[in-house]
């Protein structure tokens, strides 16, 4: 008990030494298996295969990525793979506002908690369940066909729309969370004042609402466009025959592993990008 | 001409079980400068926002400089709002949201930037343009939000007690300075405050209102000198009522009375005027108070009853004072500062 006491006294003297006993489990935990796993990605991705045994040779050269750059078809993958990603980006921003405005200002407060857990519900459920049902959905003759028959149109099948669909689905709620936060702690009287001063609802949406909300819409759009762009099952499933980076780097693992890690350099890279330019927006301070 | 800012008809509004404003009517004339005073829950705050357009009254009628404004939305009605706690978009900058009422009416570009600018100037915030609200502090923006409201030149300018988060020393400035502001640019005022003496020192008249109604409208000293009601005269400064046996032995009528402290006088228990205009009564001091400026007296009457007197501390120091408590002491007035109260 005293010597507990005295420990306890010890590092209440000491807050640095406090600090790095408290953080050293974690940060041990980011520096060996984060970056540790990264840095190796990264080096590998320098490396060749013989292209016979399709063994490892681990010779510096930078002919993985020339490849990728060089390739067409590997530009165009990389292409469609930001393609979609930023495409889901979109859809779940514009799906995710007005139901988030709906569940942060339109229904009664008593309603609201409820509707958020509902939002959430599906995060709980399968990943795989949920692309099988968009499957379903999607498949001839399934849901979406039936829907759009009286139309005299019939569902988008399997291929490039419906990874887009799925995904969109799948991120939905990691975009209307942010969003609905926003909206909730938008203060009241900044809509009165707006009205006050001659705006109509419209023009308080564009110059008071949207310019509040939007850090919270960039902060969303990193969860959507970092999940879509490493996503590569939900295109297996939906896809047809489409194939997006994920894909690449997963055919290539067997046989040419350093082309795989130069393949999976892509998405990081693309993603600290856009983790850039969205930090522009005051996204990262809102999350 | 004096015309009138704003007509309020048998204004009536509930929110559920509760009603806030229990039908009103008040005539606010062309550029006075008019206070709504009333503890919290009176239903001050309600008027405003009704008069603002933020509330739909459950019943009666609205009119701006004579035009009918009860169905209209905030947007569509010439008067202008500084909310109590500002309300300026954090995402603009000072000169934007001062600009905010002009570009939302389509004023351009360059005229905005030379009214808002105008308009700092007016508030005495020259050279802030640029700064982020957040950069501000509370008594700037304060201002901010005076010349955003001010910019547009409303009919009447609607204030939500817009004193309530500075500190007593700038509050006592900024009253000042809202007054002069007010002559300066001419429009009509209209103040919603708890604050009586905040009342008092700006207002040109003042509606004092009490459980959704209004008790008493009047100038500063009407309300003071003479409350029409116990209410008017408990609330606004501080009051001695003489009710009942207390009146009739003091004041030698039944009814009800009202004397302000600083009317009484504190003399030795043996001094008898023979003025016939002054009252007195006996009592033994209960508690002083000492208040820097001066000091308070609760003086226990022999009758029964218990009179607050307030002395300018002219000549006496706290060790004077203290020396009072548990003496024995005369109160006298003038028979004209008892003020007759009709009763409620």
């Amino acid at each position: 008990m005293v010597l507990l006491t005295r420990t306890a006294g010890a590092l209440h003297r000491r807050p640095r030494l406090r600090l790095s006993l408290l953080l050293a489990a974690p940060l041990l935990w980011l520096a060996v298996l984060y970056l540790g796993s990264l840095t190796v990605l990264f080096v590998s991705a320098f490396w060749t295969t013989n292209s016979f045994t399709s063994e490892v040779v681990k010779v510096w050269s930078t002919a993985n990525f020339r490849e990728l750059f060089t390739t067409p078809v590997f530009r165009q993958v990389i292409l469609r793979s930001v393609g979609v990603a930023l495409a889901v980006t979109v859809l779940c921003a514009v799906i995710a506002f007005p139901v988030a405005f709906y569940t942060a200002r339109v229904a009664r407060p008593r309603w609201r908690p409820l509707l958020v857990v509902a939002i959430l519900t599906p995060l709980w459920a399968s990943y795989l369940v949920k692309v099988y049902a968009w499957r379903l959905i999607l498949s001839e003759g399934g849901l979406a066909d039936w829907m759009l028959k009286p139309f005299g149109s019939s569902g988008p099948g399997f291929g490039l729309t419906a990874a887009v669909l799925t995904l969109t689905y799948l991120w939905l709620p990691y975009m209307i969370l942010p969003i609905h936060t926003a909206l909730e702690q938008l203060p009241g009287n900044l809509l009165d004042a707006s009205a006050d001063l001659g705006a109509r609802a419209g023009r308080t949406f564009r110059s008071v609402v949207l310019p509040m909300v939007l850090p919270s819409v960039a902060a969303g759009s990193i969860f959507t466009f970092s999940l879509s762009l490493g996503d590569y099952i939900t295109v297996q499933i939906v896809g047809g025959k489409t194939q997006l980076i994920g894909n690449l780097v997963y055919s290539n693992i067997e046989l040419n592993l350093p082309m795989a890690a130069a393949l999976g350099t892509v998405p990081v890279v693309v993603i600290v990008l856009y983790l850039l330019a969205m930090r522009r927006t005051g996204a990262l301070s809102s999350l | 001409m004096e015309g009138s800012a704003i007509r309020l008809h048998h204004l009536r509004k509930s929110f559920g079980e509760t009603t806030a404003v229990a039908g009103i009517d008040l005539e606010i004339r062309d550029g006075e400068f008019f206070s709504m005073l009333g503890p919290s829950g009176s239903g001050k705050t309600t008027v405003l926002r009704l008069i603002a357009g933020f509330e739909t009254p459950t019943e009666g009628r609205i009119e701006l400089a004579g035009q009918e404004v009860t169905g209209l939305a905030p947007f569509e009605r010439d008067v202008h709002t500084v909310f109590q706690d500002y309300a300026l978009f954090p995402h603009m900058s000072v000169e934007q949201n001062v600009a905010y009422a002009l570009k939302v009416r389509g004023v351009p570009r360059a005229e905005r930037a030379v009214r808002a600018r105008k308009a700092l100037g007016e508030v005495r915030l020259e050279g802030f343009g640029r700064r982020r609200p957040a950069q501000l502090s509370g008594g700037q923006r304060q201002r901010v939000a005076l010349a955003r409201a001010l910019v547009g030149r409303p009919r009447v300018l609607l204030l939500d007690e817009p004193l309530g988060a500075l500190d007593l020393k700038l509050r006592e400035e900024m009253q000042v300075e809202l007054k002069a502001l007010q002559r300066e640019v001419g429009i009509t005022f209209v103040l919603v405050t708890h604050d009586q003496q905040e009342a008092l020192t700006m207002s040109d008249r003042i509606a004092v209102f009490h459980q959704g109604r209004i008790e008493q409208v009047g100038t500063p000293a009407e309300i003071y000198e003479r409350p029409a009601t116990p209410f008017v005269a408990s609330f606004v400064g501080t009051s001695n009522l003489l009710e009942g046996d207390t009146a009739r032995r003091i004041v030698g009528m039944a009814g009800t009375y009202s004397v302000r402290p600083e009317k009484i006088r504190i003399l030795k228990e043996s001094a008898q005027s023979d003025e016939p205009e002054h009252a007195s009564a006996t009592g033994t001091v209960a508690e002083v108070v000492y208040l820097g400026d001066a000091t308070r007296f609760l003086v226990d009457l022999d009758g029964g009853g218990r009179l607050t007197a307030l002395q300018q501390n002219l000549e006496t120091s706290s060790e004077d004072v203290a020396a009072y408590r548990g003496a024995r002491v005369r109160l006298q007035w003038h028979r004209r500062h008892a003020v007759a109260v009709p009763p409620h």
